[in-house]
């Protein structure tokens, strides 16, 4: 019974088995089907776009976090998910200097600048899809059509021009993804395979898609009328549901641990107000896509959003 | 009666049950050769000793006690004469002061004791100073001297018993096994209890996968007015005592308050068998049930007189399967680690759990990433990731603001953290640190 080396420590001693680095790696297998649907219509250059931006983000984090004298911690494979995140981003005929550039600026500026995973303060990967907007706005809408190289305008650029000699697509084609877009947002099937699989692993809360996408659906039912005014159809309200990046906003993006608030009445409210300004921006804006603004206007909100849902504690006497 | 629908709270988590011994029954341990009785088994002042050094003792007979405060007298487990009166390594890692018997392996037991069947006839005041000379406190864990629970302040009254049979935490069958083999005994405790309490109802809280718990306790429900059984939903911490008052009642003990702010009573099923066996035997509370599981040869439950060590557990258990890594005293959730196998089991002490080296969890820590499970995981609905946050940067304040002395300790924060962050760890380091500023 002698020389015993025991461990001495608080407790507990068994563990529910979570760790980052499984985590993170059920969110690139969730994202699979759509890594394979973007390939599927757009071909060898969404290989490119994805691998290339994957590499990207991981050495530059290696390099940074060396450069800073810190640990080095892509074992997590965040920077892969920011990578992969950011590529789903790109559209299919953007130069391929596009997403390396990108991938260093979510990497270096937005997430080890702040203290590196879970510091930042908004989702890495779509702040450097907006500074890339404001950069190369032209090469950012490189948009083209599944199966060819004609460059083309997404859905929802055309419903916002409304322009009478585009051919818009139907339901099935948005829900497949035959339609032009960004490399992963287009076939809404795949990315919901995807994040289904995560809530159903308890990887991500329902609460998030769900508030985001049923804002969404709803109000856009409710704006049917032409230019969007008040007007009634259920049918726009999925139309607007499966085109552009709403999908992968809500189940990817949006979710984003770091930056969504950590209290389950926060995740209501902040995913509600992202499907709110979706909207708003969708139909009232500048731009003709609108949810990765929400999702980093929300990011930025989450630490008040917190403070304000902070729930009330287990036999908490009520104030009179 | 049988409530069927199963009760729970909200948060908790579920690690896997792992009753390895649920079907071993109850084997006696038989005494050792030297039994140390820590003085202090139970919350509160430690009992003072009432026997010297060489004196004889008897198996049964009272050798400390303390009438200052709030205590509870200690019982010879043996009989033999008293060897050393000094420190020894205890439970919860501190030093103590135990009585070292040295057993004469004749279990002579003390004239005084005699069963109690004049019970029905006695005043509660009388039955609960029984329980007080007794030595009976929570054999849950807690270890609250029984009689003090009892003596409720004049401006509450009692209306519920609810006894916890709920043994959340992973390996622990003993309360289990109690309620299939001594099924006879915990009703007349029950009932003993209600008569001192002056309670009309008990409910009988058993966690519904809890094999033949049912079948056992239906002829009694059948038979005795106002005990009934409540199925709890095999979730932890399912047995602590505010989520189990939620789950059957659906009430919450104001914060910073007490059971019997509810009216009620929450006595674990192991003391109100020791209840029981007092009352039938007169014994006072010297031995109790123990689970030793885990990383053992033969994970078993036995009835251990207290102030056997550890090593005498494991050794009857088979001894170790593979090297081990950790010895805890309890279960994995809330259990104490233990640094040597001579620790003195107590009143308190209802499971020795081992695990094999390299499968004990901890360690490998990685920044948080604010996925939320432990808020999710937290049945006291705290925010344990920015109370460790705080703890970590000294924030007394913040601390407070935060809530942290609503934490019962639980650890499924901790459980359910991804990155490995010792977040009980640090709960207890910020209460340290509110201590300390007090």
């Amino acid at each position: 019974m002698s020389n015993l080396q025991l461990r001495i420590q608080s407790p507990p001693f068994v563990h529910s088995g979570h760790s980052t680095q499984r985590i993170m790696l059920m969110v690139v297998v969730a994202l699979l089907p759509a890594v394979g649907a973007s390939c599927f219509y757009f071909g060898t250059p969404a290989i490119i776009h994805i691998v290339a931006t994957i590499v990207t983000a991981v050495l530059c984090e290696a390099l940074v976090q060396l450069l800073m004298n810190r640990p080095v911690t892509v074992r997590d494979c965040s920077a892969v998910i920011t990578g992969l995140l950011l590529a789903m981003n790109l559209p299919p005929a953007a130069p391929y200097w596009l997403g390396p550039a990108g991938a260093i600026i979510a990497i270096t500026i937005v997430k080890q600048v702040f203290g590196g995973l879970g510091q930042n303060f908004v989702n890495p990967a779509l702040a450097a899809r907006a500074l890339m907007l404001a950069s190369w706005p032209s090469q950012m809408v490189a948009f083209v059509a599944p199966f060819d190289a004609i460059s083309t305008a997404t859905p929802l650029v055309a419903i916002v021009n409304s322009d009478p000699m585009v051919v818009h697509p139907t339901l099935l084609q948005l829900f497949l993804g035959e339609v032009p877009g960004c490399l992963g947002e287009v076939s809404a099937l795949a990315l919901m395979v995807g994040g289904l699989f995560l809530i159903f692993t308890d990887i991500i809360d329902y609460r998030i898609p769900t508030g985001i996408l049923g804002t969404i659906f709803l109000l856009s039912s409710l704006f049917a009328g032409p230019g969007f005014s008040f007007g009634f159809s259920l049918t726009f309200g999925v139309y607007q549901l499966l085109s552009g990046g709403a999908m992968l906003a809500a189940f990817f993006m949006a979710t984003d641990y770091v930056t969504s608030p950590v209290t389950p009445k926060g995740r209501w409210i902040y995913a509600i107000a992202i499907g709110f300004i979706t909207v708003l921006i969708r139909f009232w804006g500048r731009y003709a896509e609108g949810v990765s603004f929400a999702i980093l206007f929300m990011n930025i909100a989450t630490p008040l959003i917190e403070r304000a849902t902070t729930p009330i504690k287990f036999g908490e006497v009520k104030a009179k | 009666m049988v409530h069927i629908q199963t009760r729970s709270f909200r948060g908790g988590v579920h690690p896997p049950a792992q009753k390895l011994s649920a079907s071993v029954p109850f084997r006696d341990l038989p005494p050792p050769d030297e039994v140390s009785i820590p003085l202090r088994q139970h919350i509160g002042v430690p009992a003072e000793p009432l026997v010297k050094v060489g004196e004889t003792v008897r198996m049964g007979q009272k050798i400390g006690d303390n009438l200052r405060g709030l205590s509870a007298p200690v019982h010879a487990s043996v009989s033999g004469r008293v060897r050393v009166i000094g420190d020894v390594d205890t439970a919860d890692g501190r030093k103590g002061t135990a009585i070292t018997i040295t057993n004469d392996g004749q279990d002579t037991l003390d004239e005084t004791i005699t069963p109690h069947p004049e019970w029905e006839q006695a005043t509660p005041e009388e039955i609960r100073g029984l329980i007080r000379e007794s030595g009976i406190v929570g054999m849950g864990g807690a270890g609250f001297p029984t009689h003090a629970k009892l003596q409720v302040p004049p401006d509450k009254k009692l209306n519920l018993l609810l006894v916890n049979g709920a043994e959340c935490e992973p390996y622990l069958t003993c309360d289990h096994r109690l309620f299939l083999e001594a099924t006879e005994l915990i009703i007349l405790g029950i009932k003993v209890l209600m008569r001192v309490a002056a309670v009309e109802q008990a409910y009988i809280g058993a966690k519904v996968t809890m094999e033949g718990v049912q079948d056992a306790l239906w002829p009694f429900l059948e038979k005795e007015k106002g005990i009934d059984l409540v199925l709890l939903e095999s979730k932890f911490p399912q047995g602590e005592e505010r989520q189990l008052i939620y789950a059957v009642t659906g009430k919450e003990i104001p914060s910073g308050g007490l059971p019997w702010d509810l009216g009620v009573l929450v006595v674990n099923v192991s003391t109100v068998w020791a209840v029981g066996m007092l009352v039938t035997s007169g014994y006072p509370s010297f031995q109790r049930g123990v689970t030793v599981s885990g990383a053992v040869q033969q994970p078993s439950n036995y009835m251990v007189r207290v102030g056997t060590p550890i090593s005498a557990l494991l050794e009857a258990a088979g001894g170790f399967a593979g090297e081990p890594g950790a010895i805890i005293l309890g279960g994995p959730m809330t259990g104490l680690p233990q640094s040597s196998t001579l620790v003195p089991i107590t009143k308190q002490n209802n499971g020795v759990t081992v695990f094999a080296k390299g499968t004990v969890a901890g360690g490998g820590t990685t920044d948080c990433i604010r996925c939320g499970r432990c808020v999710a995981a937290c049945p006291y609905r705290l925010l344990p990731l920015y109370l460790a946050k705080e703890a970590e940067r000294g924030d007394i304040e913040q601390l407070n603001k935060f809530n942290l002395l609503d934490c019962r300790e639980c650890a499924c924060c901790a459980y359910s953290c991804p990155a490995h962050i010792p977040l009980l760890h640090w709960m207890r380091l910020g209460k340290g640190q509110l201590r300390a500023a007090r």
